[in-house]
């Protein structure tokens, strides 16, 4: 291991690089299909990555960093695939005449979905632990009876009608926004409030964070990309039923969350572009597939029960204090262990 | 550091199955066809059907030296994509196939609750998709304008059709003058057959004394059959998917109920007999084509079906058939492998006899003018009962 001495400069050197990259991936995901470099098919793929990993980080801000469990993920993605879908089919003017307006119905069913995560938050005062789980299943089961009984959505027969716009650099840019919101947000004060609830609530309260605003919070924010993901999913498939949102999303959410390991941002991108590339490539299993992956699940649980970052992280996303605080430890540890 | 090398063996780990997922096939001068099915999930002996016919359709064009288009001869190879019946698989096949330039068309999927929003997708991608199976008029149509969508055909008859045939059969063959319908609400073709059932039976002078419904997946229909039986039916219409049926007539048996049951093209899988225990011996169904009563074609496909795989071909099986006989006549037609090409040359062609009779299609919509069969089952088996013209 280096000395922090030597690490600093690479750092410095480091602060310019991450925008420059992520500028650049946004430009390689317009040109790279523009230019026919990227095949649809790998398209498709990194489309269902990149919303995958904003289910997935979005997630484990609940069940990782406010340490809550959540099973009702995959309603709020409902919410906000509904509601983008509605806003852009029936309200605003028809998808290709005014693509602009894109973003605005994303964000509409995001801002929908929020809105709902606040009530579940609400719930959340008063219930923890298992009874919230429950809390979150029944909220689930909710929106989904809920939508296979409108029938000005199609009912349990689905929405049709959804133009295509979601695109490779809009997916990418949505993840990227994700990745950045919760980053900052995990370690900024209101985050710091987030983390205490789930390390000791009491203690918590008793030191004077507010706990419930950390919960809305917390809530809110989960909820709102959740449905921006469900927005974006609509517009790239076409079609969106009620059943797409049942428990067996929600599980899909946590395999990806515990994978990647709980309490970790570089986990869930990781959690959420393994399972996906992986299942895609055991597509040729067939029906073993899916025997595979719980298997894969119990492995991990009995051999890496934190997942593959659990509570750690990647030190590009980490605000700079910390990272020098946690090399400092580091090095602290090295000295110790060669004393 | 730990982590830095942990997450560069993860890269080159992924970026190996990125690459092992991108590779292609070999580059013989081939056509490729999609098929989308319902391998597995509720309807396995569809989509099972529709497979074998596939297979067998394209590996007689393949033995016969091939496809031959604009004076080349192609090998047809299928590219089949399981649905697992559900609506939202088959919108992700079909945007999966639809995104391969080399897949020119596909065939599928069967059941209506998944052809129409892989139509959807199929329509705005502009490659032709034939459905052997979907009888519902929305397949076809164009959701927002409900114009004739321009890229989607069918091998079958729509549901308007079949509730008349059914609506007609129930009047005057059975003498009905009332009805009881039961139906998934969930899924589209049994929903559209029981309305339009219900017009038509209604405006010929009959009356509907029970309507229930039940949704994908119930097991116990105890409560709604009661209500039926409370209401005492001359016939029990039950358009419902051959894995529905058994448990409606095992429990309408139970609870006592006489009335004859009549069913749609949904139910003329062997299994139904198979998993049924004789409870529907005697009921009445639609369906696209009776093999006990061929036309020479149809006798040549059961024939050849039957020794290739040791079983009679069901409906799905002979209008899977039907369709990649009409896929490849427009591709002969096209003279080239294009998708815009293929879905001029399909447009045109006027009439098509195929297994399942004689198809016309009128001009502009996808929608062939065929005749259908009432079947009955006795003796464990489908007995032609009558013709039913359009």
């Amino acid at each position: 291991m280096s000395t922090p001495k030597l690490h600093a400069p690479s750092h410095r050197h480091r602060k310019g690089m991450l925008p420059a990259l992520l500028a650049g991936g946004l430009a390689a995901s317009y040109l790279l299909p523009y230019f026919g470099v990227l095949s649809p098919y790998v398209q498709l793929i990194l489309i269902s990555v990149g919303v995958n990993i904003i289910l997935t980080s979005s997630l484990n801000l609940v069940n990782g960093y406010m340490g809550e469990f959540s099973v009702g993920h995959a309603g709020f993605m409902a919410v906000g695939a509904y509601g983008a879908a509605v806003l852009s089919v029936n309200v605003l003017p028809y998808g290709a005449a005014a693509p602009w307006l894109f973003p605005l119905a994303i964000v509409a069913g995001g801002l929908a979905a929020a809105l709902l995560g606040c009530v579940v938050a609400l719930l959340s005062f008063k219930t923890r632990g298992d009874y919230l789980a429950i809390v979150t299943l029944a909220f689930l089961m909710i929106v989904k009876s809920t939508l296979e009984n409108l029938d000005v959505v199609g009912g349990a027969r689905g929405f049709l009608g959804i133009e295509k716009l979601t695109t490779l650099p809009w997916v990418v840019a949505w993840s990227v926004a994700t990745i950045w919101v919760i980053r900052n947000l995990v370690h900024s004060r209101y985050g710091r409030d987030i983390q205490a609830v789930r390390d000791d609530e009491i203690a918590a309260n008793q030191t004077g964070v507010d706990t419930r605003r950390a919960k809305v919070l917390a809530f809110s924010v989960s909820s709102f990309f959740a449905g921006v993901a469900g927005g974006l999913l609509a517009h790239h498939l076409q079609f969106i039923n009620p059943r797409m949102f049942d428990i067996a999303k929600s599980t899909d959410m946590l395999v990806m969350v515990y994978l990647g390991g709980i309490g970790s941002l570089g986990g869930s991108i990781l959690g959420a572009t393994i399972y996906t590339l992986l299942l895609e490539a055991l597509r040729p299993l067939g029906a073993f597939r899916m025997m595979l992956m719980p298997l894969m699940l119990v492995l991990l649980m009995l051999f890496r029960p934190r997942g593959i970052m659990g509570m750690r992280e990647f030190s590009w996303l980490l605000p700079a204090c910390d990272r020098d605080a946690r090399e400092a430890a580091a090095s602290d540890v090295d000295k110790d262990g060669k004393a | 550091m730990h982590v830095n090398r942990r997450s560069g063996i993860l890269a080159c780990i992924l970026a190996a199955t990125l690459a092992a997922a991108c590779e292609k096939a070999s580059q013989v001068p081939t056509v490729h066809i999609g098929l989308i099915a319902e391998l597995s999930g509720d309807l396995p002996a569809v989509g099972a059907s529709s497979r074998t016919a596939a297979e067998m359709a394209v590996s007689q064009v393949n033995d016969a030296g091939g496809l031959t288009i604009g004076g080349r001869s192609y090998r047809v190879e299928l590219a089949i994509e399981d649905n697992a019946s559900k609506a939202d698989q088959s919108a992700s096949a079909a945007q999966k196939l639809a995104s391969d330039s080399d897949i020119v068309a596909i065939v599928g999927p069967n059941a209506s609750l998944g052809a129409i929003p892989a139509a959807e997708i199929a329509e705005s991608s502009g490659m032709v998709m034939i459905t052997p199976w979907s009888t519902n008029p929305k397949t076809t149509l164009d959701t927002r304008t409900g114009a004739p969508k321009k890229y989607v055909f069918r091998a079958c008859f729509t549901d308007p059709f079949e509730g008349r045939v059914l609506a007609r059969f129930a009047l005057d063959t059975l003498h009905a003058h009332t009805a009881a319908i039961l139906y998934d609400q969930s899924s589209e073709a049994p929903k559209s057959q029981s309305e339009l059932f219900k017009t038509i039976f209604a405006e010929a002078g009959g009356t509907i004394v029970a309507s229930e419904t039940y949704t994908s997946g119930d097991k116990d229909f105890s409560a709604q059959l009661t209500k039926i039986n409370q209401s005492a039916p001359d016939v029990v219409f039950l358009p419902a998917y051959y894995n529905d049926v058994p448990l409606v007539v095992q429990q309408a048996k139970r609870l006592g109920i006489k009335a004859p049951f009549l069913g749609s093209d949904a139910w003329s899988s062997p299994d139904l007999i198979k998993l049924s225990d004789n409870a529907v011996e005697g009921f009445y169904f639609c369906n696209h084509y009776a093999p006990d009563v061929a036309t020479p074609e149809a006798a040549r496909f059961v024939r050849a079906y039957t020794e290739t795989y040791k079983r009679a071909p069901d409906d799905v099986a002979a209008l899977t058939y039907d369709a990649f006989g009409l896929l490849f006549e427009a591709l002969r037609g096209a003279g080239q492998v294009d998708r815009r090409a293929t879905r001029d040359a399909l447009a045109k062609i006027p009439t098509y006899t195929g297994v399942t009779g004689t198809m016309r299609f009128p001009e502009g919509s996808g929608d062939p003018i065929k005749s259908a069969v009432m079947l009955q089952i006795r003796g464990g088996k489908f007995v032609w009962v009558t013709n039913a013209n359009p």
